[in-house]
This record gives structure tokens, C-alpha cells and sequence, in this order.
């Protein structure tokens, strides 16, 4: 692909062509602030916090629709624009419910750092009450239509990842908002509940009923679920799993995951009804016992049954490693072929 | 699969059958949605209206059990209408004349008989499908759980190859895998007549090769399936049997014969995470520590081969499933002195020439091969018989049509279908302990289409009772027009409500698989 230079204040920038100025100024190492902008989605230039000045060029292009091109002299912040982009933040937060910036227990709003980012504590300006919906139809995560700010960046999630569009910009005018084709429940929409919107919002208009925790440290593993193959991060806090995302380097999912895969792959991991401790039936009830006990059992009363009087099931849930040992047992030690598991079923 | 998932974006027309796609592989569905916002066109053939339809270009729908007579039709007016990839056929296949000979009686308005599809739909859809280039074939368990699963899934075969769609990007024929490691667990030999790579357990010189591997003389014949596990139980033949994180008492048909025969093992070892109705039956329990707190690699549906990483300490005095099983043999007096799973890699790609060149230095330094990966060096394989298939020609079948084992009749007017939805898994084990999705999913439920309910006055959401000549479970009702009349769907995740206390015993003759999706049912109110 053929290669572009520009300069993103003063410094001289490669990039691909069809790359943006956004693209570049990240590669440049610039930072610019952005809201609407989401890698996994195509651009949409919705929310203009990411305007620059690009010599030549009329206004304020965003930055993030704005093609390099080649020879360009791009300026991302003076006095000029980060006025402009203060402007645009408090006009969102002006149309914004009050309790936001000063709520906890939603550390991970991007709105909120943004506006702590570019120093921006009130808005100054006359209140627009809004009348937004509040959806509580799905058990999973609410929508609170009043703190959405119409980045579109969950009706895109919804319609560029999954292919679905459950969701798109319904009403007009101030009374905008996103909601469903009849404008009804999203429980009764063709919404399949995954929460990729939800991942993918910047606010708390969309929101998980239980968010889960920051987590210490993260272990790919895959999903559990089906034959898919969806990578996901495990979220390791005080030695639990409490939290389970998609692997944005899954070959797969991309970070995408659905909903099993968001909301049941660690929920049974530290259930209080996992067995944690051998069981030998004695007396017709099953009963704790160690593993000495139990193996040195199992281990005498196969003896006898070595050859087709014994039949193995292993399991199309557990490891590659766990089925080429538990065949190898079945074959080697039992000496018979009868090990099977349910991939017919 | 043939191919990678990917490919699905790369195909002009992909043929849905016997997969509710967006509840069972929702992230395949969601490829598949977007190749279609795209331009690529999905034909559904389908007993039931999926979600998938919404986005389709052409939606049939076939009587339940009726595969081979439409994939039939379809392949006889490609032929008759000069839409076969001639080239192909000669170049790189055997049988198709004999096939051929046998697709002549299936003309659509015959066709048309058995299956319920309209003759002219048929027709187009035949058009529709050969005249991309390339086009794609997916399909999941029903194609499979029907006494025709094994002709189901040849005939699929046949008509890719017809169409010269096996061995180029965007084709092939795909199954889905339901659960994580089906695949994985089929490369390794947890199957009576394989070892690991599929090399046959009759094999003289494959004999040898793993008695020299191991170090024991092997048993040269091919074992027992599952589903031939619990009737040998009852006719005296297995005494023990040794179940390794699975819950037959949920996932097989007949729940009854199941326990039955379960009970009557001399010695039942079951190895599980939670004490599941199978469990619960066993003389002896052993905890296994679950997929996070140990390390492993899985195979997904298109072999592609991916690390599960340690995230936490078992729980408990739980133990990883493959430490079980080494210090039971090494009891038993065969040791196995594995000191990681790494090692067991080792062993494995020894021994499977398809994982010969897997090694955990590869899997961590970030890449997933899709096998066959013969070498170390070698990037893996994502497109399976390009310019030759393993076997050398592409066979065609000449496969007929056979009705399922239980059709409805007057007592029992309704067919049953069973399956999944998206918010549970399998029996339930591990997905029913999640709050979130058992708000979503809380309860079984019997679709009915909504004529059939009313001419029963069953009310939306009313409870009642399912019965076939196995067995009886009470549920409620949920209208829905994704059933044809005449049909009925129940999931299959709830013990409360289990559909395989209903469902048929009847197996496919090859691959012993059950038909679990169709037999003959009938609703009462109560
Ligand atoms: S939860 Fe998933 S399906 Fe539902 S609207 Fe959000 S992205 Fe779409
Ligand atoms: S709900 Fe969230 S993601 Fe969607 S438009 Fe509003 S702020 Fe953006
Ligand atoms: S996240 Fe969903 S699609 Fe992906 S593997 Fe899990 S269950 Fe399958
Ligand atoms: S980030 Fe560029 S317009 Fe929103």
C-alpha cells in the first residue's frame, strides 16, 4: 500500500494510505480526544471533540472522517480548538443528567474522563432536562436513554459486529434517542442480549446490572460454550475469576463474545455446589473421602474389569490433553477400545 | 470444518441447514450476518423459522427428517439443468454416474411430497446455489441426530462437490461443532474405532506404532460407542464404566433407560466439576478442577488449536482432569509421569501426524494453527483439499431416502424436535449457574405454532404436558410461528423438563448417533 507523510504539529508522520488524520496523530504519538471513535466500528464522525486544524482547509475538520493526505500540515491543539472542543463537551454534559460527573461506581465512564481530561468540572450552562427512556426490560443491563450523548456507537457495535442492527436512532431533533425498530422494549426486540452495545458505550446509558470488578491480572483461555473458539480474558482478583471479556486478539471473536460467553464463563467456576473433595458411596450414600481412598477404590475394583467388560466416556468438554490420557488409559491399561464421548449428542 | 470460519465472508451464497445458528453459534451467525450486510446471500433450509431468516435471501422449510429427499432435489435440477461443475466433477471425482441414476426419481414435485417444499422453491433455490461461485455449506446437529444422519451429511457432500465448492476459499462443507472440544476430543481418539489422528484401531501397523508408543500390547478391535455403552451395561457385557465430565443422564435420549442402565454397572467412576444427575448415580465422584484452574488447549469446529491458560488454584482438593487419570494408571500399575501438559503435547504430537507440529512454545508465543500442522515449521492448514482430496477422488454417494424411525401418527400426531437456545448449554451444568442467564433463560418451555395451540385451546404460556411413547414431562407453551404446524421444539438444557425423557433411542446405523430430531409427540392440557 502506498505510503503517505504528513506533519502533525511539526513532526513528520508515514502512514498508509487511507489511514485518517486520527490514524496518523496516534501513530505520531499525539493524543486527541475522542468519543464517538471506536477501533472495532467504522468511522462516524458524530461528536466533533476530535476536530484539528489542517493548513489549507476550511474550519475545523474531525479528525477521526478526515483522510491523511499526502504533504498535509495538521495542527491537533491551540487555544482555538481546545476552546471549541470545551464547547462540545459541555454541551453534551449540559444535556447530560447532573448526578454524572459527581456518581460513583461508574469509574470506567469515558465521557466523564474526557471531561476531567480537558478540564472540564461544570458546564456552565442552562440545564436541558431530557425526558429519555429507561429501559429495565433486559435482566443483564439497562438503558438509561438520559445519559446517552447519540455517539451511535452501540447501534454501529450492533450493526457491524454482530450484523444485526437490534437497535437504531429513533425520533428526531432533542428528543433523539436509541431505541428499537418499534420503539418498544428491548427485551422484546430481535436483541439477542450479548452486550457488545453495552461494552462498546462510552457513558452509563448503557450499563450491566452487575459490573464486575477491576480485575489484578488477565489469562486468555476459550470459551467453554461451543465449537466457536472465542478467546476470553479471564479477570483474576484475591485469587477468584471475576470477570470474563473477549480477547481482543482472539482469531476468532475479536473481542466479540455472546451471551454465554459474556455472562455464564465464570459464574459456575466458584459456585458453592462444585465438588471439591472425592466421593465414595458407602452404605448407599455418597460420602467424603480422600484421594487415596477413592483412587486406590477405582484402582482395585477396575482390576477385574480389564478388557470390554469397561467402557470409558470422555468428554468433548474438557482438554485435548484430558482425552488423548483418558483414551491412552482406556486403551494401554483397560485394554479395550470402548472409550467414546458425546459429540453425537 | 473444511474451512475456517473467516471464509464465510468470502462465499457469494451460504446454505444454512440444520443449525439455529444465532442461539448455538451465535459468533458464526454474526460472521454470517455480516458477510450478508455485504452481499453474500443465505439460503435457509430449515424446519424452523431461525432468526437467521431475517437476513436471508430464500427460506425453505422441509418436514423434520426429510434431508436427503431436498438435497436430492436440489442436485437433481443442477444436473438436469446443466448447473454441475463438469470440470470438477470429472477431474477430481469417481461415482457420479452411479448418483446420478439415483437423483433422477427425486424430481421436485416428488420431492415436493416428502418435504413440503413448494416445487418451484426448490427449483430456485438449486439455481440460487449453483449458480455462485463460491458457496458455502453450514450445518449443525440437525443434519446429524436422524437415523439418516450419516446420509444427511454424504448427500451434503455430494452437492458441494457437484457444485465444485469442496477445497476452494469460501466453500465448503462446514459442520458446527457443539460443544469446545468436540473437535479436539475426536483428533485425539476418544473414539472406539481411532486412535489420535484418526488412524484406525484395525490397523495393523498402526497397532504396532502405538504398542511400540506405549509400551503394552492394544486390543485390535473397535470398541463401543456411547450409545452401545448402556445397553451392553444391561445385557452384561460392560461391568464398568468410567465417565469423564460428562451427564449422559441429561444428553442422551431415553433418560429412564439411561439411569436404568447406569444403575446396574457393577462400578460407575464419575469425574466431574459439579455432581450432575449422572454423578449422582456413581459409586465413586472425583472433583476436577475446571478449565481455569489448570492449563490446556482445545480444538475448535475449524481446528484451529488454542491455549486455556491457569487463571486460579483448583478449588478445593479438586485435581485437573488429566492428573486423575495419571495417578489412577500409575496405581494400576502403567505409569504416567507427566509433569505438565506441555509434556503430554509432546507425546501427542509424536503420535498424530495432524498435531505434529503443535508445541506449547508455538501456542504461547501467539499463534492458534488450524490443523493439519505436520511440522514445526508449518503454518497450518486453513482450506482442507485444495487440488485433492486426502483420500485422492472425491466420492460421490448414491444415497436414497428413508423415512425417520417414528413418524406421527394418530396417537401421537406431532413431530418433536428438540435443540438449543442461546442463553443455556447442553445439560445446564455449567450455564445454569449463571444469575444472568437464567434471568434470561429461566425455564423450559414447548414451542407450539400457534394454529396447532389453538386447536388444543392452549393458552400462550400455559402449562402442559408433552408425552411420547417413552415418556411424559410437564411445561409451558410458548405460541411461536418459528414452528411449522405440525411441530413442536423443546430445548433440551432443563432437568426439570427434560426433552430427552421424550426423545428416540433409534440411532443412526453408522455413525450411532440418535435421532433426536424427530419423533412423534403429543400434547395434553392438564
Ligand atoms: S445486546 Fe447485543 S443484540 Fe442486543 S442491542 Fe446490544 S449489541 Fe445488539
Ligand atoms: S447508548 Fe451509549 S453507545 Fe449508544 S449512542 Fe448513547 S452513549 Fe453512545
Ligand atoms: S462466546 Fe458464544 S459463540 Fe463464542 S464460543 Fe462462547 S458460546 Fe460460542
Ligand atoms: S471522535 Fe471524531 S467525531 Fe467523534
Amino acid at each position: 500500500m502506498a505510503e503517505l507523510s504528513l506533519t502533525i504539529d511539526g513532526q513528520q508522520v508515514a502512514v498508509a494510505e487511507g489511514a485518517t488524520i486520527l490514524d496518523a496523530a496516534r501513530a505520531a504519538g499525539v493524543a486527541i480526544p475522542t468519543l464517538c471513535h471506536d477501533p472495532d466500528l467504522e468511522p462516524y464522525g458524530g461528536c466533533r471533540l476530535c476536530i484539528v486544524k489542517v493548513e489549507g482547509m476550511r474550519g475545523m475538520p474531525p479528525s477521526c472522517i478526515t483522510k491523511a493526505a499526502d504533504g498535509m500540515c495538521v495542527t491537533t491543539a491551540d487555544e482555538e480548538i481546545v476552546a471549541a472542543r470545551r464547547t462540545v463537551m459541555r454541551l453534551l454534559l449540559a444535556d447530560h443528567p447532573n448526578d454524572c460527573l459527581s456518581r460513583r461506581g461508574n469509574l470506567d465512564c469515558e465521557l466523564q474522563r474526557l471531561a476531567k481530561d480537558m478540564g472540564v468540572r461544570e458546564h456552565g450552562l442552562i440545564p436541558l432536562t431530557r425526558e429519555g427512556s429507561i429501559d429495565q426490560s433486559n435482566p443483564v443491563f439497562v438503558r438509561d436513554m438520559n445519559r446517552c450523548v447519540l455517539c451511535a456507537r452501540c447501534v454501529g457495535a450492533c450493526e457491524q459486529i454482530l450484523g444485526l442492527g437490534a437497535i437504531h436512532f429513533i425520533r428526531r431533533g432533542h428528543a433523539t434517542e436509541v431505541g428499537t425498530f418499534m420503539g418498544g422494549d428491548i427485551a422484546q426486540s430481535t436483541c439477542e442480549s450479548c452486550g457488545e452495545c453495552v461494552v462498546h458505550c462510552p457513558t452509563g446509558a448503557l450499563a450491566f446490572r452487575e459490573p464486575p470488578p477491576e480485575p489484578e491480572k488477565e489469562v486468555a483461555s476459550v470459551c467453554q460454550y461451543c465449537g466457536t473458539g472465542c478467546s476470553i480474558l479471564m479477570g483474576v482478583r484475591g485469587g477468584k475469576v471475576v470477570r470474563a471479556r473477549g480477547n481482543p486478539e482472539g482469531p476468532v471473536n475479536r473481542g466479540n463474545l455472546c451471551v454465554k460467553g459474556r455472562f455464564g464463563a465464570i459464574e459456575y467456576v466458584h459456585h458453592p455446589e462444585r465438588l471439591t473433595t472425592p466421593l465414595i458411596r458407602r452404605e448407599g450414600e455418597l460420602q467424603e473421602a480422600s484421594w487415596d481412598e477413592a483412587l486406590d477404590l477405582v484402582a482395585e475394583k477396575l482390576a477385574p474389569h480389564k478388557g470390554d467388560a469397561f467402557a470409558s466416556f470422555s468428554s468433548a468438554k474438557v482438554a485435548n490433553e484430558d482425552n488423548y490420557l483418558m483414551q491412552k488409559f482406556t486403551r494401554a491399561v483397560m485394554g479395550t477400545n470402548s472409550v467414546d464421548h458425546c459429540a453425537r449428542l | 470444518m473444511t474451512n475456517p470460519i473467516a471464509d464465510f465472508s468470502e462465499s457469494e451464497v451460504i446454505l444454512i441447514t440444520g443449525s439455529n445458528t444465532t442461539e448455538a453459534h451465535p459468533i458464526i451467525a454474526n460472521r454470517m450476518r455480516r458477510a450478508a450486510r455485504a452481499g453474500t446471500k443465505l439460503l435457509v433450509i430449515e424446519p424452523r423459522a431461525i432468526p437467521l431468516v431475517d437476513q436471508a435471501s430464500m427460506f425453505l422449510r422441509p418436514r423434520p427428517g426429510t434431508d436427503v429427499a431436498w438435497i436430492n432435489g436440489l442436485m437433481h435440477v443442477i444436473v438436469k439443468e446443466g448447473l454441475a461443475d463438469s470440470e470438477y466433477i470429472a477431474s477430481r471425482t469417481e461415482g457420479f454416474d452411479e448418483m446420478a441414476e439415483m437423483l433422477k426419481k427425486f424430481d421436485p414435485d416428488t420431492v415436493a411430497k416428502i418435504t413440503g417444499i413448494a416445487a418451484d422453491d426448490l427449483v430456485a433455490a438449486a439455481r440460487l446455489f449453483a449458480g455462485a461461485k463460491p458457496a458455502s455449506i453450514a450445518y449443525a446437529m440437525g443434519i446429524t441426530q436422524h437415523i439418516t444422519g450419516t446420509d444427511n451429511v454424504k448427500s451434503l457432500a455430494n452437492l458441494a462437490m457437484l457444485t465444485g465448492n469442496v477445497g476452494v476459499v469460501g466453500g465448503g462443507v462446514n459442520p458446527l461443532r457443539g460443544q469446545n472440544n468436540v473437535q479436539g476430543a475426536c483428533d485425539l481418539g476418544a473414539l472406539p474405532n481411532v486412535y489420535p489422528g484418526y488412524q484406525k484401531v484395525t490397523d495393523a501397523t498402526v497397532q504396532k506404532k502405538f504398542e511400540q508408543a506405549w509400551g503394552v500390547d492394544l486390543p485390535a478391535h473397535v470398541g463401543l460407542t456411547v450409545t452401545e455403552v448402556l445397553p451392553g451395561i444391561l445385557a452384561g457385557k460392560v461391568k464398568a464404566l468410567y465417565i469423564m465430565g460428562e451427564n449422559p443422564m441429561l444428553s442422551d435420549p431415553d433418560t429412564a433407560h439411561v439411569e436404568k442402565a447406569l444403575r446396574a454397572a457393577d462400578l460407575l467412576v464419575v469425574q466431574d466439576i459439579f455432581l450432575t444427575e449422572t454423578a449422582k448415580l456413581a459409586d465413586v465422584v472425583l472433583p476436577a478442577a475446571s478449565y481455569v484452574e489448570r492449563d490446556g488447549t482445545v480444538t475448535n469446529t475449524e481446528r484451529r488449536v488454542q491455549r486455556t491458560g491457569k487463571a486460579i488454584e483448583p478449588l478445593g482438593d479438586s485435581r485437573a482432569d488429566w492428573e486423575i487419570i495419571c495417578d489412577l494408571s500409575t496405581r494400576m500399575g502403567y505409569e504416567m509421569n507427566y509433569a505438565s501438559v506441555n509434556e503430554i503435547m509432546i507425546e501427542i504430537a509424536q503420535v498424530t501426524p495432524q498435531y505434529g507440529g503443535i508445541s506449547y512454545a508455538r501456542l504461547e508465543a501467539g499463534e492458534t494453527p488450524c490443523w493439519p500442522c505436520p511440522t514445526a515449521d508449518h503454518p497450518g492448514t486453513g482450506v482442507l483439499h485444495v487440488g485433492k482430496f486426502s483420500r485422492g477422488l472425491g466420492h460421490f454417494h448414491a444415497i436414497d431416502f428413508q423415512a425417520a424411525d417414528e413418524l406421527p401418527d394418530k396417537d401421537y400426531p406431532m413431530i418433536l424436535t428438540t435443540g438449543r437456545i442461546s442463553a443455556q448449554f447442553h445439560t445446564g451444568t455449567m450455564s445454569r449457574k449463571s444469575p444472568g442467564l437464567n434471568a434470561l433463560a429461566p425455564e423450559a418451555f414447548v414451542q407450539v405454532c400457534p394454529k396447532d395451540a389453538a386447536a388444543l385451546g392452549i393458552q400462550d404460556g400455559e402449562k402442559i404436558r408433552v408425552r411420547t411413547r417413552r415418556g411424559q414431562i410437564e411445561l409451558k407453551a410458548r405460541h411461536a410461528d418459528m414452528v411449522d404446524q405440525g411441530v413442536i421444539f423443546i430445548p433440551f438444557h432443563f432437568h426439570e423438563a427434560a426433552a430427552n425423557v421424550l426423545t428416540n433411542t433409534a440411532l443412526d446405523p453408522i455413525a450411532k448417533i440418535p435421532e433426536l430430531k424427530v419423533c412423534a409427540a403429543k400434547m395434553e392440557r392438564l
